[in-house]
Protein backbone atom coordinates (compact mmCIF):
# COMPACT_ATOMS: atom_id res chain seq x y z
CA UNK A 1 0.00 0.00 0.00
CA UNK A 2 1.42 3.39 -0.95
CA UNK A 3 1.99 6.04 1.67
CA UNK A 4 1.87 9.83 1.60
CA UNK A 5 3.29 12.53 3.83
CA UNK A 6 1.06 15.08 5.53
CA UNK A 7 1.64 17.69 8.23
CA UNK A 8 -0.53 17.33 11.31
CA UNK A 9 -0.36 19.95 14.09
CA UNK A 10 3.04 20.97 12.79
CA UNK A 11 4.48 17.41 12.63
CA UNK A 12 5.19 15.52 9.42
CA UNK A 13 3.58 12.08 9.33
CA UNK A 14 3.57 9.27 6.86
CA UNK A 15 0.08 7.81 6.46
CA UNK A 16 -1.55 5.35 4.05
CA UNK A 17 -2.78 6.90 0.81
CA UNK A 18 -6.53 6.98 0.09
CA UNK A 19 -7.59 7.78 3.65
CA UNK A 20 -10.73 9.79 4.28
CA UNK A 21 -10.68 12.29 7.10
CA UNK A 22 -12.79 9.87 9.14
CA UNK A 23 -10.18 7.14 8.56
CA UNK A 24 -7.39 9.55 9.39
CA UNK A 25 -8.95 10.46 12.75
CA UNK A 26 -9.45 6.75 13.48
CA UNK A 27 -5.77 6.17 12.76
CA UNK A 28 -4.92 8.87 15.30
CA UNK A 29 -7.40 7.34 17.79
CA UNK A 30 -9.35 10.62 18.02
CA UNK A 31 -13.08 10.93 18.65
CA UNK A 32 -14.39 13.04 15.75
CA UNK A 33 -17.11 14.48 18.00
CA UNK A 34 -14.56 16.04 20.32
CA UNK A 35 -12.26 17.75 17.82
CA UNK A 36 -12.37 20.22 14.96
CA UNK A 37 -10.22 20.01 11.86
CA UNK A 38 -8.74 22.64 9.62
CA UNK A 39 -7.33 21.39 6.31
CA UNK A 40 -5.07 23.68 4.31
CA UNK A 41 -6.40 26.68 6.25
CA UNK A 42 -10.03 25.78 5.57
CA UNK A 43 -12.51 24.37 8.06
CA UNK A 44 -13.36 20.75 7.39
CA UNK A 45 -17.09 20.53 8.18
CA UNK A 46 -17.90 17.53 10.38
CA UNK A 47 -20.58 16.41 7.94
CA UNK A 48 -17.91 16.05 5.24
CA UNK A 49 -15.41 13.86 7.14
CA UNK A 50 -16.40 10.74 5.18
CA UNK A 51 -16.09 12.57 1.87
CA UNK A 52 -12.81 14.41 2.43
CA UNK A 53 -9.79 12.53 1.06
CA UNK A 54 -6.43 13.14 2.66
CA UNK A 55 -3.90 14.17 -0.02
CA UNK A 56 -0.10 14.30 -0.05
CA UNK A 57 1.18 17.57 1.38
CA UNK A 58 -2.04 18.38 3.28
CA UNK A 59 -1.56 20.63 6.26
CA UNK A 60 -4.00 19.64 8.98
CA UNK A 61 -4.73 21.25 12.32
CA UNK A 62 -6.70 19.15 14.78
CA UNK A 63 -7.91 21.09 17.80
CA UNK A 64 -10.08 20.68 20.86
CA UNK A 65 -11.42 22.77 23.72
CA UNK A 66 -9.07 23.06 26.69
CA UNK A 67 -9.20 25.09 29.88
CA UNK A 68 -8.72 28.81 29.34
CA UNK A 69 -9.70 32.22 30.63
CA UNK B 1 -28.49 34.70 40.14
CA UNK B 2 -31.28 32.21 40.56
CA UNK B 3 -31.06 32.62 44.35
CA UNK B 4 -34.17 33.72 46.18
CA UNK B 5 -32.20 36.78 47.36
CA UNK B 6 -32.78 38.47 44.05
CA UNK B 7 -36.49 38.88 43.57
CA UNK B 8 -36.60 42.21 41.78
CA UNK B 9 -33.76 41.65 39.32
CA UNK B 10 -34.02 40.42 35.77
CA UNK B 11 -31.50 37.84 34.55
CA UNK B 12 -28.50 38.65 32.41
CA UNK B 13 -29.26 38.15 28.72
CA UNK B 14 -26.37 38.03 26.21
CA UNK B 15 -27.22 37.83 22.51
CA UNK B 16 -30.63 36.39 23.33
CA UNK B 17 -29.28 33.77 25.76
CA UNK B 18 -30.54 34.02 29.33
CA UNK B 19 -27.94 33.23 31.97
CA UNK B 20 -28.86 32.12 35.47
CA UNK B 21 -25.76 33.69 36.97
CA UNK B 22 -23.96 36.97 36.41
CA UNK B 23 -20.68 35.22 37.11
CA UNK B 24 -18.73 33.75 34.18
CA UNK B 25 -15.65 31.73 35.02
CA UNK B 26 -12.56 30.73 33.11
CA UNK B 27 -11.29 27.16 33.03
CA UNK B 28 -7.54 27.73 32.96
CA UNK B 29 -4.89 27.25 35.64
CA UNK B 30 -6.76 24.71 37.78
CA UNK B 31 -4.86 21.76 39.27
CA UNK B 32 -7.14 19.42 37.35
CA UNK B 33 -10.29 19.42 35.29
CA UNK B 34 -11.97 17.67 38.23
CA UNK B 35 -11.17 20.60 40.54
CA UNK B 36 -12.30 22.95 37.80
CA UNK B 37 -15.65 21.18 37.55
CA UNK B 38 -16.12 21.31 41.32
CA UNK B 39 -15.35 25.05 41.41
CA UNK B 40 -17.83 25.60 38.61
CA UNK B 41 -20.61 23.98 40.60
CA UNK B 42 -19.68 26.02 43.69
CA UNK B 43 -19.63 29.27 41.69
CA UNK B 44 -23.16 28.81 40.37
CA UNK B 45 -21.97 30.05 36.97
CA UNK B 46 -23.51 28.61 33.86
CA UNK B 47 -21.13 30.09 31.34
CA UNK B 48 -17.44 29.18 31.10
CA UNK B 49 -14.68 30.40 28.85
CA UNK B 50 -12.62 27.79 27.04
CA UNK B 51 -9.57 27.92 24.79
CA UNK B 52 -8.94 26.04 21.57
CA UNK B 53 -5.63 24.21 21.23
CA UNK B 54 -3.98 21.49 19.20
CA UNK B 55 -4.84 17.94 20.24
CA UNK B 56 -1.88 16.11 21.79
CA UNK B 57 -1.27 13.49 19.12
CA UNK B 58 1.27 11.55 21.15
CA UNK B 59 -1.33 10.86 23.87
CA UNK B 60 -4.84 10.81 22.45
CA UNK B 61 -6.22 9.30 25.65
CA UNK B 62 -5.31 12.26 27.91
CA UNK B 63 -8.11 13.88 29.94
CA UNK B 64 -10.36 16.30 28.12
CA UNK B 65 -12.27 19.27 29.46
CA UNK B 66 -15.50 17.98 27.94
CA UNK B 67 -15.17 14.75 29.93
CA UNK B 68 -15.54 16.80 33.12
CA UNK B 69 -17.74 19.72 32.12
CA UNK B 70 -20.73 18.91 29.92
CA UNK B 71 -21.18 21.31 26.99
CA UNK B 72 -24.89 20.47 27.06
CA UNK B 73 -25.21 21.68 30.67
CA UNK B 74 -23.01 24.77 30.52
CA UNK B 75 -22.57 27.51 27.95
CA UNK B 76 -19.06 27.15 26.49
CA UNK B 77 -17.63 30.49 25.43
CA UNK B 78 -14.60 29.87 23.18
CA UNK B 79 -11.92 32.53 23.48
CA UNK B 80 -9.10 33.71 21.25
CA UNK B 81 -6.47 33.89 23.98
CA UNK B 82 -3.00 33.95 22.47
CA UNK B 83 -4.15 35.66 19.27
CA UNK B 84 -2.33 38.82 18.30
CA UNK B 85 -4.03 39.68 15.02
CA UNK B 86 -7.60 39.87 13.81
CA UNK B 87 -6.93 37.09 11.29
CA UNK B 88 -5.62 34.74 14.02
CA UNK B 89 -8.74 35.41 16.06
CA UNK B 90 -11.11 34.80 13.18
CA UNK B 91 -9.31 31.57 12.21
CA UNK B 92 -9.47 30.31 15.80
CA UNK B 93 -13.15 31.10 16.22
CA UNK B 94 -14.13 29.49 12.93
CA UNK B 95 -12.56 26.30 14.27
CA UNK B 96 -14.27 26.81 17.62
CA UNK B 97 -17.61 27.15 15.87
CA UNK B 98 -16.98 23.84 14.10
CA UNK B 99 -15.83 22.18 17.34
CA UNK B 100 -18.77 23.38 19.39
CA UNK B 101 -21.46 24.18 16.92
CA UNK B 102 -22.38 27.57 18.39
CA UNK B 103 -21.82 31.19 17.42
CA UNK B 104 -21.33 32.91 20.78
CA UNK B 105 -17.64 33.67 21.25
CA UNK B 106 -15.24 35.77 23.28
CA UNK B 107 -12.85 37.87 21.27
CA UNK B 108 -9.55 38.96 22.73
CA UNK B 109 -6.76 40.29 20.56
CA UNK B 110 -3.74 40.90 22.72
CA UNK B 111 -0.65 43.00 22.29
CA UNK B 112 2.40 42.73 24.53
CA UNK B 113 2.68 39.46 26.57
CA UNK B 114 4.06 41.52 29.46
CA UNK B 115 0.77 43.27 30.18
CA UNK B 116 -1.64 41.35 27.90
CA UNK B 117 -3.40 44.60 27.21
CA UNK B 118 -5.80 44.34 24.27
CA UNK B 119 -4.76 45.77 20.91
CA UNK B 120 -7.89 47.83 20.42
CA UNK B 121 -7.35 48.69 16.77
CA UNK B 122 -7.08 44.98 15.91
CA UNK B 123 -9.88 44.11 18.33
CA UNK B 124 -12.27 46.50 16.60
CA UNK B 125 -11.28 45.20 13.17
CA UNK B 126 -11.73 41.57 14.28
CA UNK B 127 -15.11 42.39 15.86
CA UNK B 128 -16.26 43.76 12.54
CA UNK B 129 -15.00 40.65 10.67
CA UNK B 130 -16.63 38.23 13.11
CA UNK B 131 -19.98 40.03 13.22
CA UNK B 132 -20.08 39.92 9.42
CA UNK B 133 -19.50 36.14 9.61
CA UNK B 134 -22.51 35.76 11.86
CA UNK B 135 -20.78 35.38 15.23
CA UNK B 136 -22.20 36.81 18.46
CA UNK B 137 -19.09 38.48 19.82
CA UNK B 138 -18.39 39.28 23.46
CA UNK B 139 -15.36 41.54 23.34
CA UNK B 140 -12.52 41.80 25.85
CA UNK B 141 -11.38 45.40 25.68
CA UNK B 142 -9.54 48.20 27.39
CA UNK B 143 -11.48 50.41 29.81
CA UNK B 144 -11.73 53.12 27.16
CA UNK B 145 -15.30 54.46 26.85
CA UNK B 146 -14.64 55.69 23.29
CA UNK B 147 -13.55 52.27 22.03
CA UNK B 148 -16.41 50.65 23.95
CA UNK B 149 -18.86 52.72 21.90
CA UNK B 150 -17.08 51.78 18.68
CA UNK B 151 -17.25 48.07 19.54
CA UNK B 152 -20.95 48.35 20.25
CA UNK B 153 -21.49 50.16 16.95
CA UNK B 154 -19.58 47.32 15.21
CA UNK B 155 -22.09 44.85 16.64
CA UNK B 156 -20.46 43.47 19.81
CA UNK B 157 -23.08 41.68 21.92
CA UNK B 158 -21.24 42.39 25.18
CA UNK B 159 -18.52 44.84 26.15
CA UNK B 160 -15.95 43.31 28.49
CA UNK B 161 -13.48 45.88 29.80
CA UNK B 162 -10.58 44.76 31.93
CA UNK B 163 -10.60 45.75 35.59
CA UNK B 164 -6.81 45.27 35.75
CA UNK B 165 -4.29 43.26 33.70
CA UNK B 166 -5.19 39.60 33.09
CA UNK B 167 -4.15 37.39 35.99
CA UNK B 168 -2.97 40.32 38.12
CA UNK B 169 -5.69 40.22 40.77
CA UNK B 170 -5.29 43.95 41.36
CA UNK B 171 -9.00 44.75 41.41
CA UNK B 172 -10.84 47.51 39.54
CA UNK B 173 -8.17 50.07 38.68
CA UNK B 174 -10.28 52.66 36.91
CA UNK B 175 -13.79 52.70 38.27
CA UNK B 176 -14.46 56.08 36.62
CA UNK B 177 -13.98 54.58 33.16
CA UNK B 178 -15.91 51.42 33.94
CA UNK B 179 -18.84 53.53 35.10
CA UNK B 180 -18.67 55.70 31.98
CA UNK B 181 -18.74 52.58 29.80
CA UNK B 182 -21.76 51.24 31.70
CA UNK B 183 -23.64 54.52 31.41
CA UNK B 184 -23.19 54.61 27.64
CA UNK B 185 -23.65 50.94 26.74
CA UNK B 186 -26.89 49.42 25.54
CA UNK B 187 -25.42 45.89 25.56
CA UNK B 188 -24.24 44.07 28.72
CA UNK B 189 -20.99 45.29 30.28
CA UNK B 190 -19.00 42.53 31.92
CA UNK B 191 -15.76 43.22 33.74
CA UNK B 192 -13.28 40.69 32.40
CA UNK B 193 -9.94 40.23 34.12
CA UNK B 194 -8.27 41.82 37.11
CA UNK B 195 -10.50 40.64 39.94
CA UNK B 196 -8.46 39.27 42.86
CA UNK B 197 -10.95 38.60 45.62
CA UNK B 198 -14.64 38.83 46.47
CA UNK B 199 -14.69 42.56 47.28
CA UNK B 200 -13.25 43.36 43.82
CA UNK B 201 -16.15 41.52 42.20
CA UNK B 202 -18.62 43.30 44.47
CA UNK B 203 -17.11 46.67 43.50
CA UNK B 204 -17.60 45.86 39.81
CA UNK B 205 -21.23 44.95 40.40
CA UNK B 206 -21.85 48.02 42.59
CA UNK B 207 -20.65 50.17 39.69
CA UNK B 208 -23.52 48.68 37.69
CA UNK B 209 -21.76 46.02 35.65
CA UNK B 210 -24.01 43.31 34.28
CA UNK B 211 -21.57 40.57 35.18
CA UNK B 212 -17.99 39.62 35.96
CA UNK B 213 -15.73 37.17 34.17
CA UNK B 214 -12.82 35.76 36.17
CA UNK B 215 -10.39 32.89 36.11
CA UNK B 216 -7.21 33.31 38.17
CA UNK B 217 -8.94 34.73 41.25
CA UNK B 218 -10.67 31.37 41.70
CA UNK B 219 -8.12 28.99 40.18
CA UNK B 220 -5.16 30.37 42.14
CA UNK B 221 -6.92 30.85 45.47
CA UNK B 222 -5.65 28.53 48.22
CA UNK B 223 -9.07 26.91 48.17
CA UNK B 224 -10.55 27.39 44.69
CA UNK B 225 -13.86 25.80 45.64
CA UNK B 226 -14.25 28.14 48.63
CA UNK B 227 -13.33 31.16 46.52
CA UNK B 228 -15.79 30.15 43.81
CA UNK B 229 -18.54 30.15 46.44
CA UNK B 230 -17.33 33.52 47.79
CA UNK B 231 -17.46 35.01 44.30
CA UNK B 232 -21.00 33.80 43.82
CA UNK B 233 -22.05 35.67 46.96
CA UNK B 234 -19.95 38.73 46.06
CA UNK B 235 -21.72 39.13 42.75
CA UNK B 236 -25.12 38.77 44.36
CA UNK B 237 -24.20 41.26 47.13
CA UNK B 238 -22.75 43.76 44.67
CA UNK B 239 -25.69 43.50 42.32
CA UNK B 240 -28.25 43.89 45.11
CA UNK B 241 -26.35 46.89 46.52
CA UNK B 242 -26.34 48.48 43.06
CA UNK B 243 -30.08 47.93 42.66
CA UNK B 244 -30.78 49.14 46.20
CA UNK B 245 -28.77 52.33 45.63
CA UNK B 246 -26.08 53.24 48.09
CA UNK B 247 -26.36 56.14 50.55
CA UNK B 248 -24.47 59.31 49.68
CA UNK B 249 -20.96 59.67 51.05
CA UNK B 250 -20.68 62.45 53.66
CA UNK B 251 -17.75 64.37 55.02
CA UNK B 252 -18.78 64.17 58.65
CA UNK B 253 -20.47 61.85 61.09
CA UNK B 254 -24.25 61.65 61.29
CA UNK B 255 -25.59 59.90 64.40
CA UNK B 256 -27.92 56.99 63.89
CA UNK B 257 -29.73 57.46 67.23
CA UNK B 258 -32.09 60.44 67.69
CA UNK B 259 -30.67 63.49 69.47
CA UNK B 260 -34.13 64.48 70.76
CA UNK B 261 -35.18 63.09 74.15
CA UNK B 262 -31.66 62.73 75.50
CA UNK B 263 -31.67 62.53 79.30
Amino acid sequence: MSRIEVTVNGETRSVPADLTLTGFLELLELDPRKVAVERNLEIAPRSQYDAIKIAAGDRLEIVQFVGGG
Amino acid sequence: MSDAASKTDTPLVVAGRTLNSRLIIGTGKYKSYAQNAEALVASGADMITVALRRVNLSDPTQERLVDHIDPKKYVFLPNTAGCFTGEDAVRTLRLAREAGGWDLVKLEVLSDPKHLYPDMEETLRATDMLVKEGFDVMVYCSDDPVYAKKLEAAGACAIMPLGAPIGSGLGIQNSVNIRLIIEEAKVPVIVDAGVGTASDAAVAMELGCDGVLMNTAIAEAKDPIGMARAMKHALIAGREAYLAGRMPKKRYADPSSPLAGLI
